[in-house]
């Protein structure tokens, strides 16, 4: 199962204050479901504002991207640029 | 003197051609924004906003369109609303609404300078006529300017709708807070309590300017077929499509691009000020209409990046281990959400190896221009604070102050604050080579201090299309779909060189308008080299296997009997066996052997590595007048690999350049009513060369993995840690912590003399 961690923001609004959990997804698009069934609203959220980090690699816009069964995922802003 | 750490050698890859932009540019002949010109062009200008903060009751432009000469009048009621609606882009979503209103206000006027309406008239000066025969009626409202004053319970309100998000429980009273961001881990104030040694502070920046000599300009028609052409200068011509379209209503096809030379961006030029005004001006008229920003109006109304005010707690223990920071940052985003200050929270601690910390972020609004991308946007202000902290760390500690990062850095497999395990990363190897340079330990004389800082920027990878053409002559010609800011045209053309075997000369490159190449993202955050780089390698790699295949073909063998080796095919096998084909030779039989050879490739690259820099600066303080000097400056950086070492060296100096202006002198200056006091460069005042010693530079070489060549992104960072390099270096000087930017005379002045 992938790790899952939130911002302390994050986890205060959708998740009840917790902000790590275990996730059972093969990619990002399953982990944003199964995250809306969990927390409602968390996955929609982190698809339309966030960006995923996953073992240390960012996708700005993710969707396909494989989880490893031990991969984190780490839920970031999106990053503006100069 | 610059020190290079150098990987193995390749043949063009690290090499200094000469830049192939520059005779342009130094002859005066290359076409910025505002050298184009139509047949029967009209000049376009802009009515602005005399007041900070006004509801516009009415807006009566009769007078103004029976002016002779006067072709169109526009207001906001010629563009569609489009609310609070966000356009991808790149790393980071834009609102897209919000770059609307702001090119042309609707209800509200939300800091001096915003655009009201605009004219398109016959010539330059009968716009500015007809501007003064627009009757505008404003209910002037109070204005707020001051990020802390804009969160005060009883300030102003600019969106009388907008609820703080992030907050929990939900906000239910509208405020100019449009966001909060935490970022902690462990228990950071119990962390910092138990320390051997604790430093606090509370810190301030000034709004400052990206200061690019090119003012925004762009030419724009609008065919009686709806098809409409843009020519400007940006850091985007897709981007400049994208938000044409949706402001001016206009589908993407209908819409042809032309990026312009670009005469500096550095993040100022991510989104448009002109373009739909242009684009619906030209639609009223039927003429091409050209408009160009004044230098009064740069300053006015476009981007600046934030003004702050952040506290930093700190503490360590007495041999020098991090324990805990506190750190609390309140960017003003101007009149519309938006400031950098999520990625100064994620940036401001990132190469610092922590268990306990907790980062607070607040996007303020403010009747102040919007503010836009500033290179590393937002990295440069949380990290004087940060860096200034940990300076007072050291000189607690009385421990050497880069032992003290190095005790402290992060390295490949640390857990950065914002939660990605780091890889490839060179923060120590730069570190050590400012330690281990001459500057750290050259004596100094009587008022004078040297500092020290370290920085950190993500870098960004992302969407680039690139196309490369083998012509008939051998040669080979690359487009690319960024526009060209710090020498793209010329890392594309040695990336290509390098991959084809060809000489430098021989392969040309040039930046593409948006019916030339696949979409593209924005030239910002650090990401062509990288990623349109990716592309190149990819179109280039594809074009020499079509070569093999060429070469099989003439020599009549299996193409696995075929090798590439500097630009020519070798034949393996065979009674040719030995014999080669030079790229000139394979063009000449093009025609024979299969018709032409390119290829178009597109990416979305991840996976980039990040930068780290650490500066270290000489001062010496007037103790009469409070005027730094700077003398001595070093900056080090960990690049990945320099594709052009000359153009990586010049961001670095360039950065380290805009870094000493925002910290010496540089800010926005605003009278009671909200009006900018110092809108040119004669009382804005930025560095010039002859304010300057030479920057030196170290390029440290720590390959990524994940890009060509393992370049890094170089046009960053380097501004990351100026601002408490030079503070520093003013604090050893002075012997009192400077905590409020610009340290300009008169504010450095009253610290010497009143210890604040």
């Amino acid at each position: 199962m992938a790790k899952v961690v939130l911002s302390v923001n994050l986890s205060e609004q959708f998740a009840g204050g917790l902000d790590s959990f275990d996730v059972e997804a093969a990619n990002v698009r399953q982990m944003i479901r199964e995250l809306d069934k969990r927390y409602p609203g968390l996955g929609s959220h982190i698809e339309d504002k966030m960006a995923v980090a996953i073992d240390g690699i960012i996708y700005p816009h993710p969707a396909r991207q494989a989880i490893a069964p031990n991969s984190e995922v780490v839920i970031i802003p999106r990053l503006p640029g100069g | 003197m610059n020190v290079t750490v150098t990987p193995p050698k390749l043949a063009v890859v690290g090499t200094r051609p000469i830049r192939p932009d520059g005779v342009d540019k130094v002859t005066g002949r290359a076409n910025y924004g505002a050298d184009y010109k139509v047949a029967g062009m009209l000049h376009g200008k802009i009515l602005r906003s005399p007041h900070a903060h006004a509801r516009i009751v009415s807006i009566d432009t009769k007078r103004a369109e029976a002016l002779k000469g006067v072709k169109a009048v526009i207001t906001g009621k010629d563009f569609p609303l489009l609310g609070d609606m966000e356009l991808p882009m790149g790393e980071a979503a834009m609102n897209v609404g919000h770059i609307s209103e702001n090119c042309i206000a609707r209800d509200k006027a939300l800091y001096q300078g915003h655009a009201i309406a605009a004219v398109a008239a016959t010539t330059v000066a009968i716009a500015e006529e007809a501007l003064e025969l627009i009757d505008v009626v404003y209910e002037v409202l109070p204005h707020v300017l001051d990020v802390e004053a804009a969160m005060a319970p009883d300030a102003p309100l600019l969106h009388e709708k907008m609820l703080t998000k992030g907050v929990t429980p939900p906000a239910e009273k509208p405020s100019n807070v449009a966001m909060f961001m935490r970022l902690a881990r462990g228990d950071a104030a119990k962390a910092i309590d138990a320390s051997d040694v604790i430093v606090e502070g509370r810190y301030d920046t000034a709004a400052v300017h990206q200061g690019y000599i090119e003012p925004h300009a762009c030419v724009c028609t609008y065919g009686a077929d709806g098809q409409v052409v843009v020519w400007s200068s940006s850091q985007g011509q897709f981007m400049v499509r994208s938000l044409t379209s949706v402001i001016a209503g206009i589908d993407q096809a209908d819409i042809k691009a032309i990026p312009a030379e670009i005469g500096g961006g550095f993040g100022g030029k991510t989104l448009v000020y002109l373009e739909p005004l242009a684009t619906i001006l030209s639609k009223k008229s039927g003429r091409a209409v050209k408009m160009v920003m004044s230098r009064d109006e740069v300053f006015r109304a476009s981007g600046p990046t934030s003004s702050s005010v952040m506290t930093v707690r700190a503490g360590a223990t007495k041999d020098g281990k991090f324990t805990g920071f506190e750190l609390d940052l309140r960017f003003a985003a101007g009149a519309y959400p938006g400031s950098p200050v999520f990625a100064a929270l994620m940036a401001g601690l990132a190469h610092y190896e922590l268990t306990d910390f907790a980062i607070d972020a607040y996007d303020v609004v403010t009747n102040t221009p919007k503010v836009a991308a500033y290179r590393a946007p937002g990295a440069p202000i949380s990290t004087f604070a940060v860096e200034s902290a940990i300076d007072d760390l050291a000189i607690k500690l009385g421990m050497d102050p880069i032992a003290l990062r190095v005790k402290n850095g992060v390295k490949d497999g640390s857990l950065a604050t914002y939660g990605v395990t780091f890889s490839d990363i060179g923060f120590h190897e730069t570190l050590e080579s400012i330690r281990n340079h001459e500057h750290y330990s050259a004596p100094l004389g009587p008022n004078q201090g040297r500092g020290v800082a370290a920085g950190y920027w993500f870098n960004a990878g992302g969407e680039s299309s690139a196309n490369i053409a083998i012509n008939e002559d051998g040669t080979a010609t690359v487009v690319s779909g960024c526009p060209d800011i710090g020498g793209s045209r010329a890392s594309m053309a040695i990336m290509a060189a390098e991959v084809l075997g060809l000489p430098i000369e021989k392969v040309r490159c040039t930046v593409a308008d948006t019916t030339a190449i696949a979409y593209s993202g924005l030239t910002g955050g650090s990401r062509v080299t990288v990623s349109t780089g990716a592309a190149v390698v990819k179109a280039a790699n594809d074009i020499v296997e079509q070569l093999k295949g060429r070469a099989a073909i003439t020599w009549d063998v299996p193409v696995d009997q075929v090798e590439w080796s500097n630009g020519a095919a070798i034949c393996l096998s065979g009674d040719q066996k030995g014999e080669k084909l030079s790229l000139a030779d394979l063009a000449y039989r093009f025609g024979r052997t299969g018709g032409p050879v390119a290829n178009q490739a597109s990416v979305n690259l991840h996976g980039i590595g990040p930068g780290f820099a650490v500066h270290l600066c000489d001062v010496e303080v007037d103790p009469e007048t409070g005027g730094v000097t700077v003398l001595r400056y070093t900056a080090a950086q960990d690049v990945g690999r320099a594709i052009h070492a000359s153009y990586v060296e010049g961001q670095m100096q360039g950065g380290a350049a805009q870094g000493i202006g925002w910290a010496l002198n540089e800010e926005y200056i605003f009278d009671t009513d909200g009006k900018m006091e110092n809108p040119g460069f004669l009382d804005y005042r930025m560095p010039v060369a002859s304010d300057l010693p030479m920057i030196d530079t170290i390029m440290i070489e720590v390959p990524c993995r994940n890009t060509p060549f393992g370049a890094k992104g170089v046009g960053e960072v380097p501004i990351v840690p100026p601002l408490a390099a030079v503070a520093n270096a003013v604090r050893a000087a002075i012997g009192k912590r400077p905590h409020s930017l610009p340290l300009s005379p008169p504010r450095l002045h009253a610290l010497m003399a009143n210890g604040h």
